[in-house]
């Protein structure tokens, strides 16, 4: 059995990294090559990046930051944001990217998964799926940077995303994101017992204790930005916490 | 300049094996054709994809036999992850197909009742107390059970991983290294692995870096 993953997320926008609660009041927090050079050196597992505004325009740029973070970085690469096709899958993985993560567009077709796998492979294919808590106890889940709502419950989504060909769930709880409250355990447990797949938590983590606890619901790797961005945390001070907590994390 | 030449397989991420080996000093080039792969001073078999496609391209191309060749001899050869699948005789991913038959085992799926895709980082073991070190794997094949001592026995050194029993890591003879982990993802630990296969072609030094 892996390890647990520490995962810190760089959100990028126009080239820089940025924060903000519940993807919106965005705040620039630095390069994203300088950064995931830094994680890694501090023994992030690997490295997330989101281009949160990624337009036809800006995905020239992106490409370059994909480039210039795999020149200096030697752990794992995962790629996101507007990604809809298998076309701009194969620019990103050959820029250097190691997975490409895919949301809104997997919701809209379904079979770009099956594409994906195809061509690169399961495991380069991460479902990135946005969950909200529903008034039926549910979670649906969300596009568009949370302005959608679609008809689907996350878990349900989940399994079919699986069925299709991704080869891990990125699960963000939209509730917690960035409010630093946990992760959304229930949630986290609802998604664990409908795929076989590995689950990345994410949305909310801000404590040891709260990331122990998502490994507890089944969380394979955890996720967090600005705990790490704002020097609350050191990737390596974090996992010996975890350690403590009887957490198998890579020393 | 350690010229290292990699294998291009035509599929996308081949970017983190190079920039890896350059970091550490290589010039790296891509190459595609027979003589190019028998000829190269270190070659980079890459894994990316599957067992079927990627056995039916080296055949079609012409690559299989030479490949097979500098295998057994112990010339400079790394594979990586599914890399390390096709040296094997054959796999449950693509049961009609021939793999290059280096290694004299055969690749099983992972456990079901098991994490599948098994992805992230793994503790090697080499038989002692202490892991060897700390990789990054991403696979759903795996060479299991009775074939790794069958590995022993024919003078490979073994790293071996766990997910749900013992899995085949690594494997070294000569100046081949085979690894089902992705050492160009594996930090500072794979770093010294990757340095280590660039520095001793002949495959001499017996330990793994710490």
């Amino acid at each position: 059995m892996a390890q647990v993953r520490i995962i810190p997320c760089l959100d990028v926008r126009d080239g820089r990294v940025v924060k903000g609660i519940q993807f919106q009041d965005l705040r620039d927090a630095g390069e994203p090559a300088e950064q995931a050079a830094a994680y890694a050196l501090q023994g992030a597992d690997e490295i997330v990046m989101l281009d949160v505004t990624a337009t036809l325009e800006d995905r020239g740029a992106r490409l370059q930051a994909v480039d210039r973070i795999r020149r200096v970085l030697n752990v794992p690469l995962t790629v996101g944001g507007g990604l809809d096709s298998s076309d701009q899958a194969r620019r990103l993985l050959s820029a250097g990217a190691d997975k490409v993560s895919v949301n809104s567009a997997a919701v809209r077709r379904p079979d770009l998964l099956t594409d994906l796998a195809a061509e690169f492979g399961r495991q380069c294919v991460v479902l990135a799926i946005d969950a909200q808590s529903d008034r039926e106890g549910g979670w649906t889940v969300t596009t568009r940077s949370g302005r959608q709502k679609e008809p689907l419950q996350a878990a349900t989504w989940a399994r079919e995303g699986v069925r299709r060909g991704a080869g891990e769930i990125l699960l963000t709880s939209w509730d917690r994101d960035g409010t630093g409250q946990g992760y959304d355990l229930e949630l986290l447990a609802a998604v664990r017992a409908a795929v076989g797949v590995p689950v990345i938590a994410s949305g909310g983590g801000s404590t040891p204790d709260q990331m122990a606890a998502a490994v507890a619901a089944g969380a394979d790797a955890v996720l967090a930005a600005s705990i790490f961005h704002d020097g609350h945390w050191q990737v390596g001070d974090l996992k010996r916490e975890l350690q403590r907590r009887g957490v198998e994390v890579r020393p | 300049m350690k010229p290292v030449m990699i294998i291009d397989t035509g599929l996308a991420n081949l970017r983190s094996v190079e920039v890896a080996l350059e970091r550490l000093g290589a010039e790296v080039t891509r190459v595609t054709s027979p003589e190019e792969v028998a000829r190269s001073p270190r070659l980079v078999l890459p894994g990316v994809g599957a067992f079927g496609p990627a056995m039916a391209r080296l055949d079609r191309d012409g690559l299989s036999i030479p490949l097979r060749q500098r295998l057994l001899a112990g010339r400079p050869t790394l594979a990586v992850c599914l890399g390390l699948q096709l040296l094997c005789e054959g796999s449950d991913e693509a049961p009609g197909r021939r793999g290059l038959g280096v290694l004299p085992v055969r690749v099983r799926q992972l456990p079901a009742d098991q994490r599948v895709p098994n992805m992230g980082w793994c503790p090697l073991q080499n038989g002692r107390v202490q892991p060897v070190g700390h990789a990054y794997f991403a696979h759903s094949f795996a060479v299991t059970g009775s074939d790794l001592g069958r590995l022993e026995a024919s003078g490979w050194q073994v790293l071996t991983a766990d997910h749900g029993g013992p899995y085949l890591a690594a494997a070294r003879r000569q100046g081949v290294l085979a690894c089902q982990f992705h050492p160009e993802l594996s930090g500072s630990w794979g770093a010294s692995l990757l340095a280590a296969w660039l520095d001793d072609p002949a495959g001499k030094e017996t330990s793994w870096p710490r």
